[in-house]
């Protein structure tokens, strides 16, 4: 099948950027978003012009560098499924489709489509962990965790941190992104010791980094690759709810 | 090899410096025999650590609770995301929590012998001890290891093993104990005592006398060369499949930290000892960029089989179980499915070069039909959901319907940089951890072994180690503006100058195929020594080609992919032709490296103990001249050296 291309194309940080056509020839229903992108790009390195700069590493969806605002939507149109996951078979022949970077204030666009996103990477930093010294630990099984909050532990410890949450969202929120981290530790027994600490503190950074509110729209749901449940903003109110009641 | 000859005087016995006594002692009389840094002076070290993967992030979390000041590097965006994010089935320890008769002994045993008797006994039996407290660390950090209904931890099989040591988190094991990882780094930042820095890519090794004092990297988004100084260098930058080409590797791994530490004088230990892993999806088309892996844990409940007739185009389902060739159940009754990665791709290879693949071609199935029979959809579901979902999204084939379709790909690379029982290279103050050192699995690694051994590096050896080190050697402070670190410097930019100078008409990715190619052709699977020798003289044309006629668009001062990866394919470039090397002169087939003048009559690994029971490490000469060749010798007094049976 032949595409038409509308990708943006931005030089650096301050350049203003803007979009630019390209044609996709021959694109094999087998081939994922991004290996399409790679011909692409193999094309434009042959007759010597610069590529489509994109994020991308494991190509197996897990490792969430991959990001790409396609035709308006995080990811594409498949749900549950990573850009570099999407394959050409979920569009047709003659299909004309829009390539933008992330569009959030807290993640910058440094080229074309690559964008910024430490930021998440501070909202861990200011509290999205256990402490625990290396060597101090008793034995795994001497604390049994019942395996309905493990399962549903490790249903939020699945988030790769993509931001395609932020993306989504009118408000530029984190809010998927740091309850889901939130809800993961608070559903072990080793996780809550540093419970109530840690929601204040993540949704401390949270704002700091300037990323918006959440007015339940859930639109941050429908966008997650890992499909991560909203239930999680919930306990994550409830848990900031509970620490401001205890005063800390 | 007549390169050995004219080097003969330049080889080194290499002794790995670990301690004697008895095994289950060693590492306990060694943690006493090494020398301790004071809490007080260990703030005034500085450690440099490349690679924020399961070993380095480990690594860097802890040593920072010690009191070193650390400076971390990672070339992806985040930490988090290093190639250690995409291990699926689980890892091994010696807990016994199943009763099923698994010991420390045992694990160390499997281990040794699964690595065909080409590794240290002394460090695979510390490596099995330090399992177990692996998982109470990481149950502690909050990983959300997969449990029984009663609540405790669950387990599953791996190959190689007649026992369930296996702690899993569904299919995305590497992932969760990455993120523990990753958060104890995240913490270690928070508190100020480590540095980080994504981003960013090593591109040289700064040896000062003798001693690696730093290194030298440019920033990814500004194109900004620095060098960076410090008391002792880390390197835990990850395996090198991806000079292959297609490899279940993520896009970015790469040889570089541990190539430019070659030419450094780093060795190169066993390089041509490379696992191609028995079930990954089979390569599609041309414009294919990399292959997926479906986990070994699918080996617990998937059988292998193909039809017994050549060229047999019929479906699967249409093929009688009378006209099915179980393959691995016929021939190795007592582990089946389940014998070690390195037989069970050499099988599938042997059934598809017999025209018995699929249709004719190269792939085998890995079927569940039995198991959803016998166990219902939903615990398949449960067990393996994410890599049933991920392989229905790739081949558009559901396979709760129809069995896989498999086929063996480069996967893991059990050579790397020589490291002494301390992790330390031969050169002083380089420390190498994870996948990129050679140390724990011998010519063959056993499934869910390589994230025990990454966590055993970074959480409890190398923190121990790297303090004897300073305590001993005791560096002076060294500032990045030495002339040392101002002449790598200016090697680096040069470097990077004419690469960008190169605006020929083939593009760096063709260049790397082209290489790939070469490599499976002759240096995957089996090898023989004809091929090996075709293959290095096809790389030195590849690469002279390279250097005169690549297309290298941009510029250097900005965000430029195709700088990065003409940067790392020039060393595959190299890498490569030290692989064939490496595979010629040992003749011998072990593990992974399978030389096919040397093949027991059933077609199994023959191995060669008189000549070659040893480590061969590798050390730069110069730009044109024959690397040399040293030895470890490896002594085995606790296992005993047997031809491996799975039968
Ligand atoms: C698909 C897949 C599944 C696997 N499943 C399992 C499994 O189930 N069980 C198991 O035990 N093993 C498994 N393995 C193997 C295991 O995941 C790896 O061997 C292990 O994670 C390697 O960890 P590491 O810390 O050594 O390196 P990595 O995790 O590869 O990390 C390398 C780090 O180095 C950095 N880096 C590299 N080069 C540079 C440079 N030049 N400059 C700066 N930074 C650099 C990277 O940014 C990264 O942070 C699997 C491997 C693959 C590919
Ligand atoms: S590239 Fe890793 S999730 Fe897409």
């Amino acid at each position: 099948m032949n595409l038409t291309l509308h990708v943006w194309r931005q030089a650096g940080q301050d350049d203003n950027g803007g979009f630019q056509t390209y044609e996709a020839k021959d694109v094999s229903p087998d081939m994922s978003f991004l290996e399409m992108l790679d011909v692409v790009n193999e094309g434009l390195e042959a007759s010597g012009q610069e590529p489509i700069a994109f994020d991308h590493d494991c190509r197996e969806g897990i490792c969430g560098m991959c990001s790409l605002q396609i035709n308006g939507v995080p990811h594409g149109p498949d749900r549950g499924t990573t850009t570099c996951q999407l394959h050409m078979r979920s569009f047709k022949d003659g299909d004309t489709v829009v390539i933008e970077p992330w569009r959030a204030g807290p993640f910058p666009v440094l080229r074309d489509l690559v964008v910024d996103r430490t930021a998440l990477d501070r909202i861990i930093e200011s509290g999205g962990y256990i402490s625990v010294r290396t060597g101090a630990a008793q034995d795994a099984n001497a604390t049994p965790v019942n395996k309905a909050d493990a399962d549903e532990a490790f249903e939020y410890a699945a988030c790769i941190g993509c931001g395609a949450c932020v993306a989504a969202c009118k408000n530029a929120s984190a809010s998927l992104f740091t309850a889901a981290k939130v809800s993961h530790l608070a559903r072990l027994p080793q996780g809550q010791v540093e419970r109530y600490e840690r929601v204040v503190s993540m949704v401390a950074q949270m704002d700091q980094e300037g990323f918006g509110s959440c007015t339940n729209q859930y639109e941050c749901e429908a966008a997650c690759p890992k499909e991560i449940s909203v239930r999680a903003i919930a306990q994550m109110n409830r848990d900031f709810l509970v620490a401001s009641l205890r005063g800390r | 090899m007549s390169s050995d000859m004219s080097n003969s005087d330049r080889v080194q016995k290499l002794h790995a410096g670990g301690p004697t006594g008895p095994i289950e002692k060693r590492w306990d009389q060694h943690r006493f025999d090494m020398k301790l840094v004071n809490p007080a002076n260990k703030r005034k070290f500085d450690v440099i650590i490349v690679g924020s993967g399961l070993a380095g992030a480990s690594a860097a979390a802890t040593m920072a609770e010690l009191g070193y000041n650390v400076k971390v590097f990672c070339y992806q965006d985040s930490p988090r995301r290093a190639h250690s994010i995409a291990a699926q089935g689980g890892i091994n320890a010696a807990k016994n929590y199943q009763n099923d008769g698994d010991s420390i002994h045992r694990l160390f045993y499997d281990t040794v012998k699964g690595g065909d008797f080409r590794a240290r006994e002394s460090n695979v039996y510390r490596l099995a001890q330090i399992s177990v407290n692996i998982i109470d660390q990481a149950v502690a950090q909050g990983v959300p290891f997969a449990r029984e209904y009663g609540g405790l931890l669950d387990n599953r099989s791996f190959g190689g093993a007649q026992v369930s040591r296996t702690f899993y988190a569904r299919g995305q094991t590497g992932q969760q104990l990455l993120l523990g990882a990753y958060q104890a780094l995240e913490k270690a930042i928070h508190s100020g005592k480590v540095k980080m820095f994504p981003r960013t890519e090593m591109l040289d090794l700064v040896v000062v006398d003798g001693v690696a004092r730093g290194i030298v990297t440019r920033n990814l988004v500004t194109g900004k060369v620095e060098a960076h100084a410090g008391h002792a260098v880390v390197l835990a930058t990850g395996g090198y499949s991806n000079v292959f080409y297609l490899s279940t590797n993520a896009m970015g791994c790469n040889a570089t930290a541990a190539w430019r530490a070659y030419k450094r004088g780093a060795f190169f230990a066993n390089p041509c000892y490379t696992q191609i892993h028995p079930t990954c999806i089979p390569v599609k088309g041309e414009y294919q960029s990399k292959l997926t892996l479906m986990s070994e844990s699918l080996r617990n409940d998937g059988r292998v089989w193909v039809s017994s007739k050549q060229g047999d185009t019929r479906k699967a389902k249409d093929i009688p179980d009378a006209e099915r060739d179980y393959y691995l159940e016929r021939k190795y009754p007592s582990f089946g499915n389940l014998v070690p990665r390195d037989v069970a791709s050499r099988n599938a290879k042997y059934v598809c070069d017999e025209g018995r693949g699929v249709g004719g071609g190269e792939a085998v199935y890995l079927d569940f039909r039995d198991a959803i029979k016998r166990d219902g959809r939903d615990v398949i579901a449960a067990k393996y959901g994410n890599l049933f979902h991920m392989y229905h999204k790739i081949t558009a084939e559901d396979p709760y319907e129809m069995p896989m379709k498999i086929f063996p790909a480069p996967h893991y690379t059990m050579g790397g940089l020589w490291v002494d029982y301390n992790l330390m290279s031969n050169l002083p103050g380089l420390h190498v951890i994870g996948e990129a050192n050679f140390s724990d699995h011998g010519s063959n690694r056993l499934g869910a072994s390589a994230l025990m051994q990454g966590l055993a590096d970074g959480y409890f050896v190398l923190p121990y180690t790297i303090g004897h080190f300073l305590a001993t050697h005791k560096p002076e402070t060294m500032g990045a503006d030495h002339p040392a670190f101002v002449a790598a410097k200016q090697e680096v930019e040069g470097r990077i100058d004419g690469i960008v100078a190169n605006n020929g008409s083939e593009t760096v990715d063709s260049f790397h195929r082209k290489l790939g190619r070469i490599m499976w052709n002759h240096c995957g699977m089996s090898r023989n020594a004809e091929g090996l020798r075709s293959a290095i003289d096809e790389i030195k044309d590849l690469r002279g080609r390279f250097w005169q006629n690549v297309s290298v668009t941009g510029q250097k001062g900005s965000l430029n992919q195709v700088l990065e990866r003409a940067g790392r394919v020039a060393d595959f470039l190299e890498l490569g032709e030290l692989m064939c090397k490496d595979a010629l002169t040992r003749e011998e087939s072990c593990g992974g490296h399978f030389r096919e003048e040397h093949q027991t009559p059933e077609g199994e690994a023959l191995r060669d103990d008189e000549k070659f029971c040893h480590a061969a490490a590798w050390g730069y000469e110069g730009e044109d001249a024959e690397p040399t060749r040293h030895v470890e010798e490896l002594d085995f007094e606790y296992v005993k050296l047997t031809q491996r049976s799975y039968k």
